[in-house]
């Protein structure tokens, strides 16, 4: 099992290299440098900011550097917030952000596997149809609609909750952000479980433990739940994606003070730290989920763990 | 051959759901395509005497208009017809080129497979979704790159499927009549492969499509998409997200319109799948 492991991180690490690699000289590529503006600066001023940020040596040099300070957990400056080193912005706004994804995946797992395995149990009853309607229309539909639309119902007809802001350790201003990034992965893995668990329900061992008389429960939660979660372990990871991406939106409707905005803002601003901070933060955060998702298989399906 | 389609086809129209989606989808296709045309209003005329005009049969402007006095109905109408560009282009962009990549992956199998499938798998594992934030913010707003961005996104998962079913063609009797007649590679690729792969292809396609409409909306919406006075459903949206507390309707209207257009795709998308896929049946 630990060898297992070791091998699938000895492999997530070179994806990790090629990201940091291609999008340090994408970013670079691209017209435009961080220090443009409205009205151009003298030539000696650029010079010397160049220079302080190390952007007057060849970019293989400041490659080399980006990466020996990386190796020391050492994300550098950033260009456009002055004063600020990309750790400490990214440090400030990635509780939040976490805050808001692990909520949102929780309940996405701990609501959409229930749901599923229900509808699977009552297969073509008004309930199953009514579960899967639901499903759809919470797939169909993007975060960034259903939060206006919540806000607009909740927050200005209702006045039940705030349509945006934050304030520290204040839950309701997370609700309707939350509902709004929970819906699409909890309807997909609603979906996923009620497929996998009809499949797993019609297989030949559950049909002999439900002859040999046990109480259903029993037969799904020591029988049928684990070979049934293989597809919604395999969706962890795209469901990372899609709550970090609609984090991305969320967090600017609702005004939370997240990490979302800085992916988009730095790359308008050429703001190449920064830039460079939240995806390698964003590729970890995939990928690690990535690595979580084959310690899962193999724990769903011993199969894995001796082929591996 | 036939017989599957015409059971396929049957199955399809038992499925009531499928088809009212499908009835819809007309519906909002023919709107947004010659919607604009019974409107006296354009995209870009401003009307200062109807600026954030409530909905209503009061004015010309039956489902309001925006700060700047635009026609909302006109405005959700060409953006409808923008996303629905981007979706079916960008779509056709995904497939195409899926569609080669997996039937040659499929068919000629061993090492070329290996390594081509290798490819995939390490272009899925990276967030492709931000390096398309990056393309379209840094190499300028161009709708071509837009296009060819979002397609090169979805072809991943086309490119797995046309495989997996290439695999399976492959061992079927009639190619081998096919190589032993002397039909060449691209031959029996063109004549005998694609067209049967073809039915997956089209039921991976139209799921593919609302999810194409959904990612330009996101780009958009973030401003990293269409550009004013052009709109797109996503900065519509966006725009009416910043009015709502004062002018809802300029949110609901493209809100509504994009919500009915992604749910009654996916709801045709899945009864087209269950139609094809013979397991359930």
């Amino acid at each position: 099992m630990i060898r297992y492991f070791l091998k699938r991180l000895a492999g997530a690490i070179p994806t990790l290299m090629v990201i940091v690699t291609l999008t340090f000289f994408l970013v670079r590529v691209a017209p435009g440098g961080p220090f443009d503006q409205e009205q151009t600066l003298p030539p000696e001023i650029m010079a010397n900011l160049q220079s302080a940020y190390g952007l007057d040596q060849p970019v293989w040099v400041q490659y080399a550097r980006y990466l020996r300070a990386l190796a020391h957990g050492d994300f550098g400056p950033s260009f456009k917030y002055k004063d600020f080193t990309v750790t400490e912005l990214i440090g400030q706004g990635l509780p939040v952000t976490l805050e808001l994804g692990t909520i949102a995946l929780g309940l996405a797992l701990g609501l959409g596997i229930p749901i599923g395995t229900f509808a699977a149990l009552h297969h073509n009853s008004a309930a199953d149809y009514a579960a899967m309607s639901l499903a759809v229309l919470g797939l169909a539909i993007p975060s960034f609609v259903v939060l206006p639309f919540l806000g607009l119902y909740f927050g200005i007809h209702l006045h039940w909750l705030p349509v945006a802001g934050w304030e520290p350790g204040s839950i309701r201003d997370l609700v309707l952000p939350v509902i709004a990034l929970t819906l699409p992965p909890l309807a997909y893995i609603a979906r996923l479980t009620r497929g996998s668990m009809l499949e797993v329900l019609s297989s030949h061992f559950i049909r002999t433990a439900i002859a040999k008389g046990l109480p259903l429960h029993a037969v799904i939660l020591r029988h049928a739940l684990r070979p049934a979660l293989m597809p919604v372990a395999g969706f962890l990871a795209p469901a990372v994606a899609s709550i970090m991406t609609g984090s991305l939106v969320v967090e600017s409707i609702a005004g939370l003070p997240g990490v979302g905005r800085y992916l988009v803002q730095g790359a308008l601003n050429r703001d190449y730290t920064l830039v460079m901070g939240m995806v390698i933060i964003y590729s970890t955060a995939l990928i690690g989920m990535g690595l979580i998702v084959d310690l899962l298989y193999a724990w769903l399906d011993p199969r894995i763990r001796y082929r591996g | 051959m036939s017989g599957i389609w015409r059971g396929a086809g049957r199955r399809l129209f038992a499925h009531s759901g499928a088809v009212i989606a499908l009835c819809i989808i007309a519906a909002l296709v023919a709107m947004a395509l010659i919607g604009p045309w019974f409107s006296s209003n354009r995209i870009d005329t401003l009307d200062w005497a109807h600026v954030a005009a409530v909905p209503g049969m009061a004015h010309a402007h039956w489902f309001g208009t925006d700060r700047l006095g635009r026609d909302l109905y006109v405005r959700t109408l060409a953006g409808a017809r923008v996303s629905l560009a981007v979706g079916v282009v960008a779509s056709a962009v995904s497939l195409s080129v899926g569609l080669c990549y997996g039937a040659v992956a499929g068919y000629v199998g061993g090492r070329t497979d290996l390594l081509m499938m290798r490819l995939i798998e390490i272009l899925g594992g990276l967030p492709l979704i931000f390096f398309i934030i990056f393309l379209t913010v840094i190499f300028g707003r161009s709708e071509l790159l837009l296009f060819l961005a979002i397609g090169a996104v979805g072809w991943l998962t086309m490119a797995r499927i046309v495989r997996g079913q290439t695999l399976s063609i492959r061992r079927q009797e009639y190619i081998e009549a096919a190589i032993a007649s002397g039909a060449g590679t691209a031959r029996i690729l063109c004549v005998h492969v694609l067209p049967n792969v073809i039915g997956a292809v089209i039921v991976y396609a139209t799921l593919t499509v609302p999810q194409i409409i959904l990612f330009e909306s996101f780009l958009s919406f973030l401003g990293l998409g269409i550009q004013e006075p052009h709109a797109s459903l996503g900065t519509l949206i966006a725009e009416g997200a910043g009015e709502m507390e004062a002018a809802p309707w300029i949110l609901l209207v493209p809100g509504i319109f994009l919500a009915l257009l992604l749910l009654c795709l996916n709801i045709f998308g899945d009864g087209l799948r269950d139609a094809f896929d013979a397991k359930e049946h």
